[in-house]
This record gives structure tokens, sequence and C-alpha cells, in this order.
């Protein structure tokens, strides 16, 4: 039942912050647009993470190929919104069902190594392909989508409905995927393999799935990202943003899904206010991350559950 | 292509490939050892070359530079275990982001220190120049580079396989559990092994500054490298470590030179390639 609290608490602060939207100028906005996006992300590697018990280093590349599919389509070929999320999808899935062949081979820390390698795969593609990707310089002037809708998606203020509207829907299923039976024998998969595989359940292919399906709603989170943005470049596709993400999943509390969101939440507001005061926000960023693994070792959720 | 072009670039990704052995080495080891995923090994590689680029400044000294570059880096690296690491004993996730952490506030430190710019670690006299052989130009400082790896896996090698204090690591790398119980304090062999991994990796620094140069960024840039090495030679060996430096140094320097546009793709994909028929790399045992 906490299951449901932690539901009506998050639909309670979503529409919180929908309400009080009209009134926040610009730059709130934008981080508020940046948050959900993140969280999106976030939630889809608690998937892995929380549920499954898998350590991605890697879930930066299934945003950022959705990202760049994006960002290609987008400008040199000026196709709709339509296509674009489709092309981002799909590209996200693939990857993630090819790497997913690979890694799933491994577990523990092999398994760690081995997404992060991949993921490198990836961020060498953006960074040296440049006829496609345009290298280091990026792809620029990602221009906001049109939805048919009567708002335009340039001013902050629809954009960010769309986003939270986005944001909602993957919450919802993904919501749905780990309350399902599947959802289920993922974490009896993560509490004990060999114990579910003596129970007869193909261990490989849930674990398979799972990461298809993270890889998937990564993907959904990096097709908004390009929108939002405007702008792909390999820091999209970069270790330190996989890391960032495993950090938001861990802060938050992983197997919550609304931990992590709130994770990534945190973490956005905390990078943008601390680099207005300092320029020395690393040093910052990098004492959170300690700080969150010696005093809350299960996130800021995990710390209000004690019961599992 | 003439076999000139061939002969160079092999003779090219021998030396990064020497070099990528002293920084993925003691990645290996500590791995091994301590089963702990160290994101900030690039750190040490970093940090160690500026250290060493501080020491040159003032004693104009290369062998001084890279000796105290490297020991000071060992401190770090004792530190940072004793004080954060240790107690974070299999929790694989709290070890990533704890290293990821260090690493963070270690590149911001050397920005604050040591500014935003390039450097090239300054050469004494005898490393500079070129060796020629008929019409190929080998620069001393690479067959240098290769000579200090040579020598160094040599003696951990002697170290690991006919000393005790070896057999005591080999044995903890083994069964940490069981080395142990017969007596072994795996805990000082842990501490050991780290800082010995840091030094290796600081003293990679040093003699990397000699030709990659020092810059914020290198730190996250060689990491992957050590990482493939690794995975590719299996975790925790040392032969697994000189055969892994050996076909990245190579990977890299052809892919590089032969498809610039897929540079790393082709550093990868081979990998991916191994592990897909050896989950545990070429050396590595389940």
């Amino acid at each position: 039942m906490k299951d449901r609290r932690g539901i009506a608490i998050g639909l309670v602060a979503v529409v919180a912050v929908a309400a009080a939207a009209p009134m926040l100028s610009a730059y709130p906005l934008t981080l508020l647009t940046q948050a959900a996006i993140v969280a999106v992300l976030a939630m889809s590697l608690d998937v892995l993470l929380g549920y499954t018990g898998l350590p991605s280093l890697g879930h930066a590349a299934y945003f950022g190929v959705a990202a760049y599919a994006v960002g290609i389509l987008a400008t040199d070929h000026q196709r709709g919104f339509l296509v674009c999320l489709l092309a981002g999808l799909v590209l996200a899935t693939l990857t993630a069902a090819v790497f997913g062949l690979l890694a799933i081979r491994a577990t523990g820390t092999y398994f760690l190594m081995i997404t992060l390698a991949l993921g490198m795969v990836v961020w060498g593609l953006a960074f040296r392909w440049v006829s496609m990707t345009k290298g280091d310089n990026g792809i620029a002037g990602v221009p906001r989508p049109e939805l048919g809708l009567p708002w335009s998606m340039g001013a902050p203020l629809p954009f960010f409905y769309v986003v939270l509207a986005a944001a909602l829907l993957a919450w919802a299923l993904l919501g749905l995927l780990v309350r399902s039976p599947f959802g289920l024998t993922l974490q009896g998969i993560r509490e004990s393999e060999s114990r579910m595989r003596a129970l007869g359940y193909n261990v490989w292919l849930h674990k398979y799935l799972a990461f298809v399906l993270s890889g998937a709603f990564a993907g959904f989170a990096g097709v908004f990202w390009a929108y939002y943005n405007g702008f792909v470049s390999p820091v999209d596709v970069q270790l330190v943003t996989s890391v960032e993400t495993l950090l938001m999943v861990a802060l938050g509390g992983p197997g919550t899904l609304a931990g992590p969101a709130l994770g990534a939440a945190l973490i956005v507001f905390l990078k943008n206010f601390v680099s207005v005061y300092t320029k020395r926000w690393l040093l910052i960023l990098g004492a959170v991350y300690i700080g969150v693994i010696l005093f809350a070792p299960r996130g800021v959720l995990g710390a209000f559950r004690r019961d599992r | 292509m003439t076999v000139e072009f061939w002969i160079v670039q092999t003779f090219n990704g021998l030396s990064y490939g020497a070099l990528l052995f002293l920084l993925a080495s003691g990645l290996s080891l500590i791995f091994g050892v301590m089963r702990i995923v160290n994101l900030a090994h690039g750190s040490y590689f970093l940090l160690g070359g500026y250290m060493a680029l501080s020491v040159i400044w003032r004693t104009s000294t290369f062998p001084l530079a890279l000796v105290a570059g490297a020991v000071a880096i060992a401190l770090v690296g004792i530190g940072m275990e004793r004080l954060f690491l240790r107690r974070l004993a299999g929790q694989t996730l709290g070890q990533v982001l704890m290293t990821v952490g260090f690493a963070l506030i270690f590149q911001d430190l050397a920005l604050l220190i040591w500014g935003g710019d390039p450097y090239s670690l300054p050469l004494p006299a005898w490393l500079q120049g070129v060796v020629t052989a008929g019409a190929l130009r080998f620069p001393k400082y690479r067959i240098f580079i290769m000579a200090v790896a040579v020598v160094i896996g040599a003696l951990l090698w002697l170290a690991l396989d006919r000393t005790r204090v070896g057999a005591m690591i080999r044995a903890a790398v083994d069964d940490a559990e069981m080395a142990q119980g017969v007596g072994i304090r795996v805990p000082t062999v842990s501490l050991g092994v780290f800082a010995l991994g840091a030094l290796l990796a600081a003293l990679g620094g040093g003699i990397g500054g000699g030709f990659l140069g020092v810059y914020p960024g290198l730190d996250f840039e060689i990491l992957p490298y050590a990482f493939v090495v690794v995975i590719v030679g299996g975790l925790g060996s040392l032969p697994g470590a000189m055969v892994g430096s050996l076909l990245v140094g190579l990977l890299d320097n052809f892919g590089k030179a032969l498809f610039p546009e897929l540079a790393y793709f082709t550093l990868f994909a081979p990998m991916a390639l191994i592990l897909a028929l050896r989950p545990t790399g070429l050396f590595g045992r389940t």
C-alpha cells in the first residue's frame, strides 16, 4: 500500500507543479521541463537497476541515440514530430537490443564494465563520425516540434505541458510494467536468480526484455531532450551522463520509480543553482556523489521505507 | 599502403599499448583483489601527469618528476582506499558512484590548481630526437616508453610469480576469504595493491605527459581505454593486461589511421566480439 501512497504523493506534486506553471517565469519553467525529461531517463534506468538489479553504466547511449536521430532528422531532413519520435524510439530500442545480447550474459561487475564500454562505442561514433553527427560541434538548431496544437511549442509553457504529459505517460507505463507479473518476475530475479531459474522462469529472456524496454524508455526521454535543448552533442552520450543517471536513481531510491524521478529533479536543480553561485560546481557535485553513498545508501525514498 | 606505413603504425600502436599497460595493469590488479571498479583510475593518470609537470618546472629533473608524481598519487590512493572505499566492499553501485565523485573532485581541483591550458612534459635531451633505421624514423621517447613498460611488466611478473608477497596477492585474487582464513592479511594486501595501482597509473600519466600531453578531460578520455584493456584481457590477470594493452594500442592506432571516422568503433567492436565469445576476457577465469 506504500506504493499507492507514493503514487498519490507523486500525482499531487505533478498537479501542483502543473497548476503553478503559468505563474512561473521562463527560467524555472525551463528547469522544470529539463527535470521532467531527465526524470523519464532516471525511471527507465530504475527498471534495470532498481527492479532487475542490473547496474548499467551505458544508459546515456539509448538516450543519446534517440536524441541524435531527432537532431539529424529534424534539421537536415526537416521531418515532423511523429517521424522523429518513431525514429528515435526504434533506434534506441534497436541499440538496446544489440547491446543487450552482449551485456546480459555478464553479471555484476562484468555487466557494469561491458555496458560502460558499449556506451563508449556510441560516444565514439558521436564524437568521430563527423559526416553524420558533426562531431564535437554537435547538431545545433533543432526546431521545436509542431504538434498540430493551437499553441506554439516555441513558448516555454506549452512545451512544458507536452513534456509533462509525456513524462506522466512514461511513469504510468513503467508503473504498470513493474507491477505486472513480468515486473514481479524481474524483482524475483533481482533477489535470487538461481531460485527463479529453478522455478522455471527464463531468466535470460526476462533480463533481456527489461534491458530493451529500459533502453526504449531512455530513447523516449532522448527524443524530448533533443527538442528541449535544440542541440545534440557528444556530451549527451558521454560516460558522465550515464553515471549521473545512476546517481539520480541512487539518490532517489532504487526500485521506487517516483524516487529516481525525484532524484533527477534534485540533481537538475542542484546543478543549475550551484553553477549560478560558483564555478566550482563539479567539486560540489563530486561531494554529493560521495555524500549520497556515505549517508543515504538507499536513497531519499529508501530512507523512509525501512520495512523493505 | 606501403610496408613503411605498416611498420610505423605498428610501432606507434605498440608504444601506445605500452603506456596503456602502465595504466591498466594497476586497474586490473585492483579489481582482481578488491573487486572494485575504480572510475577514478583515469584521474590518477591525469594527476600523475600534473604532479610530474610541477616537479619538473621546479627541479628540471625528468626521472625525479616521474617518481615524485607517482609516489604522491600513491599516497592519494592509500587515503581513498583506507578512508572511503574499504567500507564499501561488495557494493558495486556504491563503489562506482563514490569513485566517480572522487574523479569529479580531482578534475575540478586539477582545473583549480593547474588551469585549463594543455601542457606537455618537457623532455630531457637524451629522450629527444629520433632513431633512424633506413628510411624509417622512430622517436626515441616512444622507445623509452616501451622500455619502461617492459621493465615494469617484468618486475610485476617476477614480484607476483616469485615472491611471497606475490603469492599472497595471487591468493587474495583467487579467493579472498580462504586467503584470510590461512592468515593472509587481505586488507593490508588490498591497500598495497591499491597503492601500487595508483602509483603505476600516475607513472603512466607522467610518462604519457611527454607525448599525449596533460590537459583537462584527459582523465575521462583515457579511462575507457584502460577498461577495454582490462575487459579484453580478463579482470585481475597480469598477462591479460599485457596482451590486452598491446591489442588495444594496435587497434586504436590502426583504427585511427585506416578508418578515422569510425576510430572508436574499431576499438570497441572487437572488444564486444571477444566478450561475446569469452565473457571473462582472454585470460580471465570464471
